[in-house]
Parts: structure tokens; sequence; C-alpha cells
């Protein structure tokens, strides 16, 4: 079973954080750090796998991927191969990377209930139940497409927001090439 | 779409994630979460706010809370959000709740009642939102209000749903088994089976994972090129377990593993994923020659490979095949050296992961010593410890000789110092003790020697962890001297130095005082005169006034046994007596006669076989009574010898047998006789002296037979260690003649810690070593009485009970009443032998309270005797009284061994 999701940025920011057993919010904290403290310090071209015991106990594995400025961390058990997870690492970031074409770090951070979305149709309950990167984009379409339709109409209402909305979709544009520059840093896919 | 798609956020939030992506430092993304949080918690308790806005709150409560704030102030407002009609806000409900909440949280009960109809609802979307809410959410106590609904949903149109409805069971399965225990059959017919299945679908399974690598799937399954390449792995393991141990099953399965194996695309990460899934399924399965070949190839293709996942791939696989045929690794010798010599540290672990399972007796020092060296260099602690416990592990199982032994294991504790666990210590004083059986005593004294010399090599280094010096603290105390090679003043000097060196860590000063103890103890004994060192002088005038009772207790107990003659110390201390074994009996069966006598006021008859079990008590060096069910008759015969030579050589005993059994189940436990008297004189471990003759001649001779008894140690050892102590074995070995230790492996591991308490204990009740205690399972403790027979002792021996109790510590009445204490024991006229054997073993045995010397007494007297009131009314007085065991610390240990 699949223990926990994290992705986070090579500062160590959590980006996302997804733990399929309940843990308290500073036990989730703490967990972030001992990962990222690991990561951290692994260099270069060595294997995608970490022991994890010493952070999440007895039979825990932990595998990741460093993207661009980004880990993709997932932690599991032993009824997980490790070199299956490494390919649903990689599923889940082609699959991000059709979503928002050239998927960034910005974008991971933006839409976070979509990354959401997107992660509870591959990995459901802790069990992987689907890695098929299509299939996953036409169940998330499938969803965002119900929530346009209905929900726009209410929007049409709303003018304030309706002007928020526009000064939103600008400002998307504009912030990451002014300030941190991260949308230049668009993840490097290494397609298997 | 674009990336906002459906899921449009707004520019605050924007803003709010630009700044603490720009924050320099964790405080100020503190504070402008903080900030963030103030704003939160006003506008959402707003009036009429509207849904898209709302949604947008609690998406930023989400991200606060990955940030590690608390953000329970919305909880409530994620709970009111699942109710929406609109998906997406529902779904952002539900995301919300499924993150903040745990199954156990007060609010989950508003949350039920939503799923319930959204488990109904028309559109399949809402559906999978619930079912992935009721994944997280529902407890075993909420499993039935949702149950009825999402079997039906295994009929659901929509793939989807089905297959996260099945999901959810299996989370509910996780769970509690029981909860859905009754649908089984129903997982048969939707043809997804996962764990859920007993053994019949095996075949289900085989044709499976046939019909999957025959690529008779649909396309969509497939991934890179591969058949549904998660699905064989899964099948895979199934596999394994099923075909495990069942030649039968394993055979059905060898052609379509075999198939897997040769159209696997070992060129993707997801072909090797598969491979490698098959060579675990093969190394677990009843072996196939063919198949095993296979895997070799495999294995050798993953080794020679660039990728280092794969070489971690190759490791993992190669240590599971290497139980099946060891000669594989030979092949892959060189490779294998390359991953340890890898910079990447995964790999590094895994492979002394395979070095370990590889060890033989032959390369066990090369690979320890790469181990210790790996060990210095790494700062992980938990990894640290583990390896360290694994070298200790391979140095007591194939340590090629003593002195590589005792060198081995003072780097792990130079290196890993208080990481090691403290049962590494005592097992470490426990071989020095013991030698390595096998050989002459010669070997063992040199052991001895020799590791004397290191510590006290070792002893000139700084900053020593004091589980290490706890150890070199024992071993001189013991065997300083032992050799002749260097003088008492030369070693207790060493020992002050240490106490003075490390003055704030009590164990190592209460170890160095007992250890002073027993070099003077040994000096009056051998009839030379003792001058204390000046420097030890003082350490005691601070010690008699220190604040630790258990200290002060020491110390009080080393000045009375200076100011014994040569004869008394003997006695308590007999030199080299810590190895000899004290028996533990785990099973209680000391308490069957008092559940007997119990017994007897009510239910006479069945009295007899409450007491067939107990066994060992009495006895002493038995002969080994083959069956169970006569134990008392060789008891009278053979406790009436025992007793009276123990009064001869004034000594007392111990004597536990019995250990396997458990207190009222009547298995076997002949066991008796053996180590008896050789386990008196341990008792003396602790404060010992070198023994008087008497003494001494019996324990060599226990010892040595014992040694016979034993075949190769080690693994015994590391049997004992592993399954608890063999009863087997036991019972063979017990037929020696007296002493023959049956028991011994698995008691010996406490015996010297043991008899330690029990010596203290009858001289003084106030005593020490709770950490001595522990030195092999935690068992051990019952060894000490316990609780606080104290009073019944002080009908007894009215002056000395109050020397003994931990309170009144006058030096003077310590000195002079122990030898007291022990004189009463020891000058018991023969009429007596039967209680002072009793109080030993009420001594000895786990720590039921009183009752527990009096039950003893009751088993050898009713064994005679037969149950009758009257004479059970006796006992009971003589077992009160007997039942003495005055402790001090004893309620601990109670609570240690009760829990």
């Amino acid at each position: 079973m699949i223990k926990a999701v994290m992705v986070m940025n090579t500062q160590g920011k959590s980006r996302l954080a997804k733990f399929y057993e309940y843990l308290s919010v500073e036990k989730q904290q703490e967990l972030i750090r001992g990962v990222f403290s690991v990561l951290c310090s692994r260099a270069e071209n060595v294997s995608n796998f970490i022991d994890a015991e010493s952070i999440f106990g007895l039979d825990s594995r932990l595998v990741y991927k460093h993207f661009a400025t980004l880990y993709f961390v997932f932690v599991f058990d032993s009824s997980e191969n490790e070199l299956a997870v490494l390919d649903l690492i990689q599923v889940f970031v082609e699959t991000l990377d059709k979503c928002f074409q050239n998927v960034c770090e910005l974008d991971i951070v933006f839409n976070y209930s979509k990354i959401h979305t997107i992660l509870d149709e591959m990995v459901f309950g802790g069990q992987v139940v689907e890695t098929s990167s299509s299939e996953i984009m036409k169940a998330v379409e499938e969803i965002s497409k119900c929530f346009l339709s209905p929900f726009l109409l209410s929007c049409v209402k709303m003018h304030v927001d309706d002007v928020r909305l526009e000064a939103a979709s600008n400002a998307i544009s504009l912030i990451p090439k002014s300030a941190s520059g991260w949308r230049s840093r668009y993840f490097r896919l290494v397609m298997l | 779409m674009g990336s906002q798609g459906g899921f449009y956020q707004s520019k605050e939030f924007l803003d709010l994630v630009k700044s603490i992506g720009e924050a320099r430092s964790k405080a100020e993304e503190d504070r402008i979460v903080l900030s963030e949080i103030e704003t939160l918690k006003r506008r959402i308790s707003e009036p009429d706010i509207p849904k898209r806005k709302m949604k947008e709150y609690i998406i930023r409560l989400v991200y606060v809370e990955m940030l590690g704030h608390d953000a329970s102030f919305g909880y409530i407002h994620a709970v009111k959000m699942t109710h929406d009609d609109i998906l997406l806000v529902k779904r952002t409900g539900y995301l919300a709740v499924t993150l903040f909440l745990n199954e156990d949280h007060d609010l989950i009960i508003l949350i039920v009642n939503t799923i319930q109809k959204d488990l109904k609802s028309d559109n399949y979307l809402v559906v999978c939102a619930a079912l992935n809410a009721v994944c997280k959410l529902i407890n075993e106590e909420t499993i039935p209000a949702v149950l009825p609904q999402i079997v039906e949903l295994l009929a659901h149109p929509k793939e989807a749903v089905r297959k996260k409805a099945i999901m959810a069971l299996h989370r509910f399965y996780q769970k509690s088994p029981s909860s859905v225990s009754h649908l089984v059959s129903n997982f048969c017919k939707v043809g997804l089976p996962i764990y859920l299945i007993p053994f019949q679908c095996f075949n289900l399974f085989v044709s499976i994972l046939k019909q999957v690598a025959e690529r008779r799937l649909p396309k969509a399954y497939d991934y890179h090129q591969m058949p549904a390449p998660f699905i064989q792995i899964k099948l895979l393991k199934i596999l394994a377990l099923l075909g495990s141990g069942d030649k039968q099953a394993s055979e059905n399965m060898y052609t379509v593993v075999g198939d897997i194996f040769r159209k696997c695309d070992s060129s993707s990460n997801i072909g090797n994923a598969v491979l490698y899934e098959c060579i675990c399924c093969v190394s677990s399965i009843y072996p196939n020659p063919k198949l095993l070949e296979s895997s070799a190839d495999a294995i050798s293709r993953f080794l020679k490979s660039d990728s280092h996942n794969l070489k971690y791939m190759g490791i993992d696989a190669l240590g599971r095949l290497i139980k099946i045929s060891p000669e594989i690794a030979e092949q892959h010798q060189l490779a294998v050296i390359d991953c340890l010599e890898d910079p990447d540290d995964t790999l590094k672990r895994k492979t002394f992961e395979l070095l370990y399972k590889m060890t033989k007796s032959t390369n066990v020092e090369v690979i320890v010593d790469r181990m210790i060296d790996y060990m210095i260099s790494i700062n992980d602690n938990h990894y640290k410890t583990e390896i360290a416990s694994r070298c200790v592990e391979l140095a007591e199982q194939f340590a090629p000789s003593n002195q590589w032994f005792i060198q081995t294991m003072n780097k792990v504790f130079e290196h890993a110092g208080d990481l090691v666990n403290i049962k590494v210590a005592h097992n470490l004083m426990r071989l020095i003790a013991e030698g390595f059986g096998e050989d002459d005593d010669t070997a063992d004294s040199q052991l001895r020697s020799s590791a004397v010399e290191s510590y006290l090599h070792i002893l000139g280094e700084p900053k020593l962890p004091s589980v290490f010096l706890q150890v070199i603290c024992w071993v001189l105390g013991e065997y300083g001297t032992a050799d002749g090679k260097y003088s008492a003043s030369y070693i207790t000097g060493k020992l002050c130095d240490v106490a003075e060196a490390y003055s704030n860590d009590e164990t190592v000063k209460a170890y160095a005082v007992t250890a002073l103890m027993k070099i003077y103890a040994f000096e009056i004994a051998a009839g030379r005169k003792v001058d204390m060192l000046p420097e030890c002088h003082s350490l005691m005038e601070e010690f008699l006034a220190s604040h630790s009772t258990d200290l002060q207790q020491r110390a009080y107990e080393l000045q009375a046994v200076i100011g014994l003659d040569a004869h008394a110390v003997e006695s308590i201390m007999p030199s080299d007596a810590s190895c000899e074994d004290i028996e533990v009996d785990k099973a209680l069966s000391f308490l069957n006669g008092y559940i007997q006598e119990f017994e007897a006021y009510e239910l006479p008859k069945q009295t007899v076989q409450v007491r067939i079990p107990p066994a060992s008590l009495a006895s002493t060096e038995l002969v080994p009574v083959p069956e169970p069910m006569y134990p008392r008759e060789s008891y009278q015969t053979t406790t009436v010898p025992s007793v009276s030579s123990d009064a001869a050589s004034t000594e007392l005993k111990l004597r536990l047998d019995g250990v396997q059994k458990k207190w009222g189940r009547q298995t076997h436990f002949p066991s008796t006789s053996t180590s008896n008297s050789t386990s008196q004189k341990t008792v003396n471990g602790i404060t010992q002296v070198d023994g008087s003759n008497t003494a001494n001649s019996r324990t060599r001779e226990t010892y040595d037979s014992r040694k016979q008894v034993e075949i190769s140690p080690e693994k015994q050892k590391l049997a004992a260690s592993l399954f608890g102590g063999p009863s087997k074995t036991e019972k063979k070995s017990a037929t020696g003649h007296k002493s023959s230790k049956p028991s011994s492996h698995m008691v010996k591991s406490h015996a010297p810690k043991s008899s330690m308490e029990v010596a203290s204990e009858k001289t003084s009740p106030v005593q020490q070593p709770l950490d001595l205690l522990d030195f092999g399972e935690p068992t051990v403790k019952s060894t000490v009485p316990s609780l606080d027979p104290f009073k019944d002792l002080e009908g007894l021996l009215e002056p000395t009970t109050q020397v003994s109790s931990a309170v009144n510590h006058s030096s003077t009445a310590a000195v002079t009443k122990s030898p007291d204490i022990m004189g009463l024991y020891t000058e018991t006229p023969a009429g007596a032998h039967h209680k002072d054997s009793d109080i030993l073993s009420g001594l000895s045995n786990p720590p039921m309270t009183n009752m527990v010397g009096g039950t003893i007494t009751m088993q050898v007297a009713q064994s005679s005797k037969g149950p009758n009131l009257k004479d059970s009314l006796e006992k009971d007085a003589l077992v009160r009284q007997m039942g003495v065991t005055p402790s001090s610390q004893n309620p601990n240990l109670f609570k240690d061994l009760l829990g």
C-alpha cells in the first residue's frame, strides 16, 4: 500500500502532501522535513530508492524522482515494487504535463485542488487504481467540465468576481515571469 | 484546457502563494501564513459568502495546513461544503475533509449522512467523490452504515465506480476484516479478487496471470508495451505467497512464471519490475532448477547494469535467492563488492543486508570489519543501531577467535556508543563469563585475560559510552585479578578513576563500586591483606552519603564485605561464579502449590492435578524426571540429598526450573534437576568473593558438565535468542549427572545477573542493580523476589531485617548484621534444610510475592503427604515464614514483569 505522496521543491517547501493514513499536522511536517533532509543530501546519479524505516517506521520504502525544482516522493510498504512505483511517479508527472502543458512548479502550487484530483484518480485509498495517463486525463477533464457548466452560469451573475477572474488570469502570466522565474524552469521529462 | 481549467483561483490566493514562495526564511513564511490564517478566520465566518469564494477559502485552508499550521477553525466549513450541490464545490469539500479529519474525528458523524446520500447519486462523479471520502473517513463503527450501498456499487455501469467501490471494500478489509468477510464470494464474481480470497482461488490467479502474460487483455491495459504490468506484479506477489512451501501449487505456476521470464522486456523500467517480481516469486515457491537459472540470469543482468536502481534490485534479489542456492553469490562477487564501494548510500545498505545474509564463519571477519567501518562513517542513528546490532550478532555467531571477538565488540561499543542495546552489553558479559563453551578452560581464561587487557588499554581513552563502561567495570571486577597479571591495587585504581571520571553516570558508578567489592572480596578470600587505596576511600565516603540509594547500598555492602573474614567472604562471593545458572521458573510453577493449597479448601481432589507441573522447584541435582506426571516422587528423593549437601557447604541455593512452562498449564516440565547446585554460587555473583573449596569445586563441576552438554553454543545462543529456548534440548540434556544444565541456554543469559541479584538480596535488601537485572530478557526480572516479604522476615530474623531494610542504613549495623543473615542460613540445622531450600527457591522465583516461597514448600511437602487441610495450613504458615525475600526495588520489577 502507498502510505504517502509528497511533492516538495528543492528548498524543502512542500507543494503537495497526501498521507493515506491519518497523521497529525505536526507529524506530517516532521516527516516532510525528515524526507527532505535525506533527499537534499543525495548525490546525482544515485538510485531513486531510499530506506525510509528511520523516518516512517518499519516496512517502509521511499522512491523519489527529481524533476527540475521538484522532488516527487512516494512512500509505500513491501506490497509494492520499487521500480513499479518509480514508473508510477513517471505516470503522475506525465499526466501533470499533459494537463498543464509543460508543467512547472507554479502550476502545482496554483492548482492545488486539481493536483489532488489527478492523484485521487491514480491512487485510491493507498492502492494504485489507474496507471494510464490518458485515462486519468479523461476522468479529470470530465470532472472539470462538469464543474464549468453549472458553475460558470452562477459566476456570470457575480460581476465582481468576473472582473477578478480576468485580473487573476492576467496575473497568472505576469507574476511568475517577473518574479521568481519558476515558470522558466520546466520539468525535463524523461520519457521511458 | 489551460492551466486554470475549472480550478480557478483568485488573485489573493496567487499572491499568497507567491509571497510564500519568495519568503526568505521559515520565520517569514510563518508570519505570512499566520496573517493569512487571521484573514481566513475573519472572512470564512462572514455571512452569505458566494460558493466559489468559499471554495477558495477552503483550498487556502488546506494549503495553510499543508504548510504545517493549524486550520481546525475551518473544518466545520469544509464539512458544510460537502453538502453542496455543485460537484466541484462538493469535491473540494470532500478533499478538504479527507485531508483534515481522521476517521475518529467528532465531525465525521456529520459527514456520514452526506456520504450515504452521495453514494446513491445518479451522477457517477458524485459517487466517486463520496467513495474517495469513504476510504479515508469511515471507521470500523461506521462501516455498516455505508457497506450495503458500496456493495451495490459493485454492479455500477461505470467501470471507474466499480473500481473505486472494490478498493473501498479493500480498505474496509484492512481496517476491520470481519466487517466484509461475508462478501468474499462477491469478489470472485466481480473478478477482481485481491487479498480477500482464500486458497481455493489459487488456480484463478494462475489463469489470470496467464491471460495477462499472453496479452489477452485489452490494449488499454498496456503500459510501455507491457501487458498490464502492475497487475502482473500483484499476481506474482500473490502467487509467491500461495506457493511458498507448497510443492504442488508451485508446480502449477512454473510454466506461467517461466513464460513471463521470457517475455519480459528488460529494457524498460516496468519490465524489470516484473522480472524482479518473478525472481521474488521463484525464491519463495518450491524451487525449480530451470526457474532458478533464469532468475540467476536476470540478476546478473541487473547487477551488470549501469543503473543504480537496477543494481539495487539485483542485490535485493540476490539476497532472496541466496537462501535457496548459496552458490550463485559467488559468480557475482565482484559486482557485489562494487556495490559495496558505491557512493550511493541506499545501494550500500542493501549490499550490507546481503552480506549479512551470506555471512559464514569463513568470511565473518571481512564482513564485520566492513560493517564497522561503514558504521563509523554514518550519522544516521537508526541505521547505526541496526548495523551495530548486526555486527554483534554476526560476531557472536561466527567469531573465529576470542581475541577478534573482543576487539570487534570493543569497536562496536566505542563507535556506536550508547546506541547499542543494553542487552548487547549483557550478552557480551555473559560471553566473557561463559567463554565459548567448546573450548577448554584455558581458552576461556585467555579470553578473559585478553578482555581485561584490552579494556585496561581502552580505559585510557576519553569519553567512553556508558554501556561500554558498564561492561568494562564488570569484567574488571570479575576477572581483573584472575590471572594474576595485574595487582588488585592497579585494577582498583583504574576502577576508581572510572567512577570519578564519569561521576554523573550513576549506573557506571554502581558497576564500578560492585567491581571494587569483587576485587576486594577476592583478595580477602585469597588470604591477602586488603589495603584500600586512598582514592577508593574517598570514593566510598562520597557514595555512603550518596543520594542514590543504590549507590549507597553498594557502598555499604562493600564496607561490610571488607570487614569479613576470609571464610565468610568466600562463601558470599565465590570467584568466577557469575555464569552459574539460576534457573528461572517462568511458568511460575512454584505457585501451583499455593493454588493447590487454596483449592485444598474447596476442591481437595483437584489439587493433585494442579500440582503436577511444579517440577523443578525443589529439585537440585536431580536425575531428570522423565515424565512430568511423577515429579513429586523424584523431588523427594532428590531434594533431600541436595539440601544436605548445601547445608554442608554452607551455601544457599536458588533453584528455578521449568522455565518454559506457563503457569497453570501443565506441559512437561521435567527439566528439574539441572543447575540448582550451581546456581547458588552464582548467587553471589555480585558481591562475589572467591569461593570456598567446596563451592569452587562444585562450580567447576557444573560448569564443565554444562559444556559437555552444549553443542556449538553459538548456535544455541542464536536459537535461544530467536526462539526463546528449545525445550527439546533441555530434556535431552537433563539426563546428565547433576547439573547437567538443561535449561542453561534459556536461562543462561540471565544467569549472571540474576544470580547477583539474589545474592545481594540475601545480604541486604536494598540493593542494587536494576540494570544488572536486565541481563537477558525481561523475564529475568522474574528472578527477583518481590514485594515485601520483608515483614515476614522480621519475625524470623529480627535484628537483621532492620539492617537490611533500605531505610536504616547504619553502616555498622550493615556490617555486622549481614553476616548474621548468612549465618542464619548456613547454620540451619538439618531439620531446617527444607526450609532453606524453600527460601532459596522463593528468592529465585519470579515475583509473585510472598506466596512464592510458600508455594514451594507446599509442593515439596505435599507431594509426600497429600493435600489435607491441616497440612496445608501448617505449610501455609511455614511458607509465610520462609517466603521472606527482602527487596526494596521489587515493586518496580514487579511492575515491569506484569506490565
